[in-house]
């Protein structure tokens, strides 16, 4: 995380904070005690809790090139995207707990980005799963190899697809900007206005942990069958490669309009509808 | 056994006879008593079914029935003991919701007689295996949920939706009677096994077009798109616990119906499978499309139901395909998930219609609009709620997320197939799941959110906000089967895998290598939920020693330093949705009636957002709205006149005197042509 923010301020021409400079927030912001409304009930207590549960199992079982996750078993990808789900209806209904008009904005846009971004990643799988035959995280990315051309461009548009998913989902910036002050133009930020002190720390840091989960899943297509000495170098290489990507990438975006959002997310459902069409070409199942 | 199913039907009657004795006070504690010893009865059948296998014995009958065959196997003892959990939480919190009612004496009468008319009816129907018998109690069935439906007939809304639903039932039993004339014409008996008979010596075609007779019939009851019209009128106007039960086992009956054929069926199951599967993902679709649009509790979980018919349905069709194709996982993976999600829904579903009537008899409404802040006031309600709407969505570790898992897993398995018409079939069963899943999430986030968060909305002095906890107990019951099978789904599985074998008498190392499989993940899923529930807690406790320590403040919402005094600012129902409803606008019929301020001192401002059904329009309203102007031309038959009416009547009894006469004559003369 540290990296993107970094990133961002060299291209924009600062000096910028250090990278561990998010870590430190989120440690002074667990110190710090906390506010809470008189409109909201338990939902609005617990629901950080969940959030950061249901990152953690989810990252729980994600592979580690050929070493198994700790979670592993047929079709783990259904939990891990149902999991993330639970997480997200929790904050959700948490931002309607508050009252507030403006949560409940923020609340309405994340339930239908989260809807629109859930086809993309299920195809991709699915795609995975036609593409090696197996039906779990790591079976899938143990046997992945890459033989052909096409299966090269099938993974980098798979990649592709990934970091836009991990984009919206962690909302950067050409869906939702996570610096901007204007409630109307949020959409992740404008939902936890109300939380402060133990429970907003517990949200950054499973934002950023969202985030690195997503770096981790991408690296898993490159890592494959490598051993551990050169997998962990290039592990963290990706992992800090997609953090300066997508710091590159708020850099020199601008924010879509609200109401564009809907069509830019419906690109990445077709692109992994193209990469299914793709995996069926390569295999010369289509008749 | 046959003794038990006798004693269970006996009391039944004899109980009908008895309510007519007794006053209404009496009546709470005798029908929960029936109903209570009928379903232990009929759980030890079933039970019993289970442990020993099928079971079958025969009455001698009349001349117009035949022999009346009474078969029990896996999938009716299955049936039974769904119907008799939702009637058991149903009864128990019916008897604490009509205590409202307790002054219409006749009234709670004639509901107590049709409630035990129901669940009596609901029972043998999965018993019965003559067609006539059949269709007797179905009859039985129809009228008496249209009694249970009318319930508050003084309301014109309710005895419209119940004459609605009343026609619907008696459509679906012309589809099924015709149905069942076909085989009994054709093979000369009202056995259930003569379908099977008949349509092994049949072409293909001809069994399909028998299915799709009985598959309009039973699509009918338990709601399919475009036969779903009934059931977001009659959820609303009924009672709740009858809304509970009508979602969660009446509608159940169609798929217990259409899973009855595919078992009898012996013909190409393929098409059959294509058919159910691409009705099926209209039918999930288009119902949460719509539900998420409604801004009537009891309307959206109507709707919702439909949905979830719709997710049975998928799992039916996948299995359909798995025999016509032969492939085991797909058989497994199908009707093992739409049997389980058959379960799973009358469960979650009834505790949401529960906690719906509560929050009715609180606040009067059912507007969600109206709502707000009743977590609050309504704590368990709430808390409960929170649980159905969790597992509706299909999120771990609820029960929802077990049976969808059955399906997902059956639809990547199978991805490796190499007919293409199959994978795209499969592809767009994926995509229809995850577009259902996630729009749920859209829809139980609004529903839950705004009617139980936040501040309330419209307050008014007949707010009447009692819970007792003794009412609650049914519910919590309910709610404790929704995490149980959550966490625990592999006891479940060895029953759902008997019932499968019904329909692969031939299995073969293959499956039994896969069942294995599903059992371990099934059970993986299981422990998850329970770590995950245990980390859930550990954080928490974690939390709470950390913010014990700390200083915690109480205040009002800080929203940017904006606080207004009215709880009109929150954002409503229709605001949360105005994105997706931007979006989706092609699909559905919302209507929109605008009044802009006009004039320096503007006049009244007006918005208001009707939702329709553009299917129901398209489909039912237009062609009957043609016919009607068809039939509007004879209007001038009608004109009061009784001496005109007599010449009809008597114009009418000569025509058919002379019928024959006219007849002969005809053929007389036609013999006269030929001969010249």
């Amino acid at each position: 995380m540290g990296f993107v923010i970094r990133t961002k301020s060299i291209a924009s021409g600062r000096k910028g904070p250090g990278i561990l400079q998010p870590m430190k927030d989120i440690i002074r912001l667990w110190k710090k005690g906390s506010v809470l409304s008189t409109t909201t009930s338990f939902i609005f207590q617990i629901a950080p809790t969940v959030y950061i549960t249901s990152v953690l199992m989810a990252i729980l079982m994600i592979p580690y090139g050929k070493t198994s996750s700790f979670i592993s078993f047929d079709g783990d990808f259904i939990m891990f995207a149902y999991m993330l789900a639970l997480g997200k209806f929790l904050m959700i209904i948490s931002a309607l707990d508050t009252g507030n008009s403006f949560e409940g904005m923020g609340a309405s846009r994340e339930a239908l980005f989260s809807m629109l971004v859930e086809p993309a990643f299920f195809i991709i799988m699915g795609s995975f799963a036609l593409y090696t035959g197996h039906t779990s995280f790591i079976s899938i990315f143990s046997t992945l190899h890459y033989g052909s051309y096409i299966s090269y461009m099938l993974g980098c548009l798979a990649t592709f697809v990934f970091v836009l998913i991990a984009m919206i989902e962690n909302s950067r910036l050409p869906v939702d900007d996570p610096k901007t002050h204007l409630e109307l133009t949020m959409v992740h930020e404008v939902m936890i206005l109300d939380n402060s002190g133990f429970d907003l720390g517990l949200i950054m840091y499973t934002t950023n942990l969202k985030f690195s989960m997503y770096g981790a899943i991408i690296s898993n297509f490159f890592i494959g069958m490598l051993p551990w000495g050169i997998s962990i170098p290039l592990f963290l290489l990706i992992q800090i490669g997609f953090a300066i990507t997508v710091g590159l990438i708020e850099s020199f975006m601008a924010r879509f309009r609200m109401s564009h959002n809907p069509q830019f997310i419906f690109i990445l459902t077709s692109v992994s509808l193209l990469i299914f069409f793709g995996v069926l070409l390569v295999l010369g199942k289509f008749m | 056994m046959q003794l038990l199913i006798e004693i269970a039907n006996i009391l039944a009657i004899v109980a009908i006879v008895t309510i007519l004795l007794l006053k209404s006070k009496g009546q709470g504690i005798i029908v929960a008593g029936i109903i209570v010893s009928q379903i232990i009865l009929s759980s030890i059948v079933a039970i019993l079914v289970f442990n020993h296998g099928a079971f079958e014995y025969s009455y001698s009958g009349s001349w117009i029935t035949g022999s009346i065959p009474i078969r029990l196997d896996y999938l009716s003892a299955w049936f039974i003991l769904i119907i008799n959990f939702t009637f058991l939480t149903g009864t128990f919190y019916g008897i604490q919701y009509m205590k409202k009612y307790i002054d219409q004496v006749d009234n709670i009468m004639l509901h107590s007689i049709a409630f035990i008319l129901t669940y009596t009816a609901l029972i043998d129907i999965c018993m019965v295996q003559n067609a006539i018998v059949l269709l007797i109690v179905w009859e039985l069935m129809a009228l008496g949920s249209f009694l249970l439906v009318t319930f508050e007939h003084y309301k014109t809304e309710t005895l419209k939706a119940g004459i609605n639903f009343l026609i619907q039932s008696h459509i679906c039993i012309l589809f099924l009677t015709f149905a069942f004339m076909w085989v009994k014409v054709k093979t000369g008996s009202f056995d259930f096994q003569a379908i099977t008979t008949y349509t092994s010596t049949q072409p293909a075609i001809t069994s399909v077009g028998l299915f799709l007779f009985f598959f309009c019939g039973f699509a009918i009851k338990a709601g399919f798109v475009p036969f779903h019209t009934w059931l977001p009128l009659a959820h609303p106007a009924a009672p709740a616990h009858i809304s509970g039960i009508m979602s969660g086992v009446i509608i159940k009956i169609g798929i217990y119906g259409i899973l009855r054929v595919l078992m009898l069926l012996k013909t190409n199951m393929v098409s059959i499978g294509y058919m159910i599967l691409f009705i099926s993902i209209i039918t999930g679709l288009y119902g949460v499309m719509l539900a998420i649009i409604q801004h009537n509790l009891k309307k959206l979980l109507a709707y919702h139901s439909i949905e979830n018919i719709g997710i049975i349905g998928i799992g039916i069709g996948l299995g359909c395909l798995g025999i016509g194709y032969n492939n085991q996982i797909l058989i497994i993976t199908g009707f093992g998930g739409a049997l389980l999600h058959t379960l799973n829904h009358s469960l979650f579903k009834s505790l949401l219609f529960y906690c719906a009537g509560n929050v009715y008899q609180a606040k009067h409404t059912m507007n969600i609009d109206g709502l707000g802040g009743l977590l609050k006031s309504m704590p368990r309600s709430g808390f409960l709620f929170l649980i159905g709407a969790l597992a509706i969505c299909g999120l771990p570790p609820f029960n929802g997320f077990v049976s969808e898992f059955f399906i997902y897993n059956g639809l990547y398995k199978s991805l490796s197939t190499s007919n293409s018409v199959l994978l795209l079939f499969l592809l767009s069963s994926i995509l229809g799941m995850v577009l259902i899943g996630g729009l749920a999430l859209i829809c139980f986030t609004k529903a839950f959110g705004i009617a139980f968060l936040g501040n309330p909305r419209e307050i008014s002095e007949n707010d009447l906000i009692v819970e007792s906890p003794l009412s609650y107990i049914p519910l919590y019951f309910t709610a404790f089967a929704i995490i149980f099978i959550g966490i625990f789904p592999f006891l479940l599985n060895p029953l759902l895998l008997k019932i499968v074998y019904l329909y692969q008498p031939s299995a073969n190392h293959n499956s039994y290598m896969f069942q294995k499989t599903i059992s371990t993940n099934i059970t993986g899923i299981g422990w998850y939920s329970l770590l995950f529930i245990f980390i859930v807690g550990l954080f928490y406790y974690i939390r709470h020693i950390v913010c014990q320590q700390r200083k915690t403040d109480i205040d009002v919402t800080w929203a940017c330093g904006y606080v207004g005094k009215t709880s009109k600012i929150q954002y409503t129902a229709s605001s949360f949705i105005r994105g997706y409803r931007k979006l989706t606008e092609p699909f559905l019929l919302v209507k929109n009636n605008e009044a802009d301020a006009l004039g320096l001192y503007s006049s009244e401002i007006k918005h208001e957002t009707q939702s329709g059904d553009k299917l129901e329009n398209w489909l039912i309203d237009y062609p009957f709205s043609l016919v009607k102007r068809l039939l509007n031309r004879f209007v001038f038959l009608q004109n009061g006149n009784l001496q005109i009416y007599i010449l009809y009547g008597f114009i009418f009894i000569s025509f058919i005197i002379l019928l024959p006469l006219i007849v002969d004559k005809i053929a007389f003369f036609v013999n006269f042509l030929n001969q010249l």
